[in-house]
């Protein structure tokens, strides 16, 4: 089958020298420009493993002779946009919280990078366009309803330190308490008191069981939400006479948040974050149209 | 035309081929698989690095099991656009106990390196019940079902002993005690003493799910939850050399 390579006819093509059953194979050329581009790419195989790290040795590898680190490059990249940062976030960090909406610079660029942070890290529980999950307890960013204030100051130390989460020790903290579960109040009482905070909130309610309620409401849940139900940011308590549930309004919802009580948590930010981007990011929530 | 000549008495070889072939792929192996194993910048021991507590196992095994991988990779590339979003690029030692890793390249989701501690428990459960409950763009297939799925860590210490097997520095004392460690680590009520001694006081404690009953969702969130918080990175510095 195999034998030498043999020219059949001068002038043509020689052959492979591979025959069978009669059918011989031509052995053209090929393409010069193809010949050319594989010598290329070997040799530029063999001058990348020289510049950048390749070969691994005995106790380490080749370092390339370009000096390229991935670790080295990164770091340079990321430091090149944050020295240009630099003198603007210093000016954000030095700003007295209160009057970083007013100062056009620092606003102008607060929210832009806030925009991105809040994205993100805050848009899987507050909603790409910060408008929350209505009922599921992540609040709405857009109103001007606050548990724990609307202003600058309150704002950032949300962030900075979140609510109810057990890695920050300064984290916003409170606890209803499981009303129903714990046996405080009896299914009667429960019945009652929430038909009283459906009469404070404007909804359809039953009188007797609200007027009932409202001895019940002022011996537990005043002390939190208030004597008239409109809440108490020092406790995150939400106010009770609005039509802004965190996490429903209607009876069996109002009813389940007695019962059981409500524990919403928001990590928190620093270590995460960089005191510059939790301060664009409170800038951006406080643009937001809620801002105090 | 010596050397085709030469050639020829290999082509014409099956076994001859076959043995020659297997060479020339263990030469190329070895070149590019040992130093993987020696080399310091491949085995780098980085501070705070520790096993999966046992919780933390079983959720990986669920992780695996519905195939998480297949939209989320674990790897944030050395990139300043990576880094920005995603956090503190990975190291290899951060995967060193992966067994097997989870890097991946395909992100239909976000990468999932370093999602630890970005979100709250309850977040996590409303998000596996129903992604689109949270994030109404999201592509997330519900995962609700873990909700339902009680777990009692019966064969967590064999699992663990396989895993020893290949090098994870899992302890007798780790082993033996795993199906308490896989409970305690999700009631904060109990005695968590003995996890917290094992594992570091770094662990999460919590009832992941918030529901009494011990199900997938627990073990589930609890891997998510200590996915790339291992590494203290204010404390880390990078060797210039690798």
């Amino acid at each position: 089958m195999c034998a030498k390579q043999v020219k059949k006819v001068p002038g043509q093509v020689e052959t492979t020298g591979h025959s069978w059953d009669g059918i011989e194979e031509f052995n053209n050329p090929l393409p010069r420009w193809w010949v050319w581009v594989l010598y290329l790419t070997i040799i530029w195989g063999i001058a990348y493993t020289v510049a950048y790290p390749a070969w691994p040795l005995l106790t380490g590898h080749t370092q390339g002779v370009i000096g390229s680190d991935q670790r080295a490059d990164v770091e340079a990249d990321i430091k090149k946009f944050d020295d240009a940062n630099a003198p603007i976030k210093a000016k954000l960090i030095a700003a007295d919280l209160a009057t970083i909406p007013a100062n056009e610079e620092l606003k102008t660029f607060a929210e832009s990078a806030g925009a991105s942070v809040f994205k993100n890290n805050c848009a899987q529980c507050h909603g790409s366009g910060a408008a929350g999950v209505q009922g599921k307890g992540y609040p709405n960013l857009l109103d001007n309803d606050w548990l724990w204030g609307g202003d600058m100051e309150a704002i950032h130390t949300t962030i900075t330190h979140g609510i109810r989460n057990t890695t920050d020790a300064d984290a916003r903290y409170s606890q209803m308490p499981s009303f129903g579960k714990d046996g405080i109040l009896d299914k009667g009482q429960i019945g009652q008191v929430v038909n009283f905070v459906r009469q404070i909130s404007g909804q359809d309610h039953d009188a007797a069981l609200a007027t009932a309620g409202a001895t019940v409401f002022a011996d537990n849940c005043s002390a939190c939400h208030g004597p008239e139900g409109k809440g108490d940011r020092n406790f995150g308590a939400p106010n009770l006479t609005d039509a802004i549930w965190l996490y429903g309004g209607d009876e069996a919802t109002l009813t389940e948040t007695v019962t059981n009580a409500r524990f919403g948590v928001m990590p928190a930010w620093t270590g995460r974050l960089s005191e510059d981007q939790i301060r664009s990011v409170a800038t951006y929530v406080h643009s937001l149209g809620g801002g105090e | 035309m010596a050397f085709l000549d030469k050639h020829k008495a290999i082509e014409t070889h099956a076994t001859l081929l076959m043995v020659l072939s297997l060479l020339v792929v263990t030469i190329g192996g070895i070149v590019e698989i040992a130093p993987l194993f020696y080399l310091q910048n491949t085995i780098e021991k980085v501070e705070g690095v520790r096993p999966y507590t046992p919780l933390e196992l079983a959720g990986r095994d669920i992780y695996i099991r519905e195939g998480c991988y297949v939209c989320h990779s674990q790897m944030i590339r050395p990139m300043r656009d990576e880094v920005e979003r995603y956090g503190h690029y990975s190291l290899a030692a951060e995967s060193m106990y992966d067994h097997p890793f989870q890097w991946g390249s395909k992100r239909t989701g976000p990468d999932l390196a370093r999602v630890g501690g970005k979100y709250s428990n309850a977040w996590h459960v409303d998000h596996l019940v129903n992604p689109q409950a949270v994030v109404p763009e999201s592509v997330m297939p519900k995962y609700n079902f873990l909700l339902d799925t009680e777990v009692d860590g019966k064969y967590i210490g064999d699992i663990m002993s396989t895993h020893r097997m290949v090098g994870v520095p899992y302890t007798d004392e780790e082993i033996a005690a795993a199906k308490e460690d896989f409970a305690a680590q999700a009631n904060p009520d109990g005695d968590t003493s003995g996890l917290t001694t094992r594992y570091g006081d770094k662990v999460t404690i919590a009832n992941f799910d918030g529901q009494p009953a011990l199900t997938e969702m627990d073990a589930l969130i609890a891997y998510l939850q200590v996915l790339g918080t291992m590494v203290d990175f204010s404390t880390f510095m990078p060797d210039p050399t690798r």
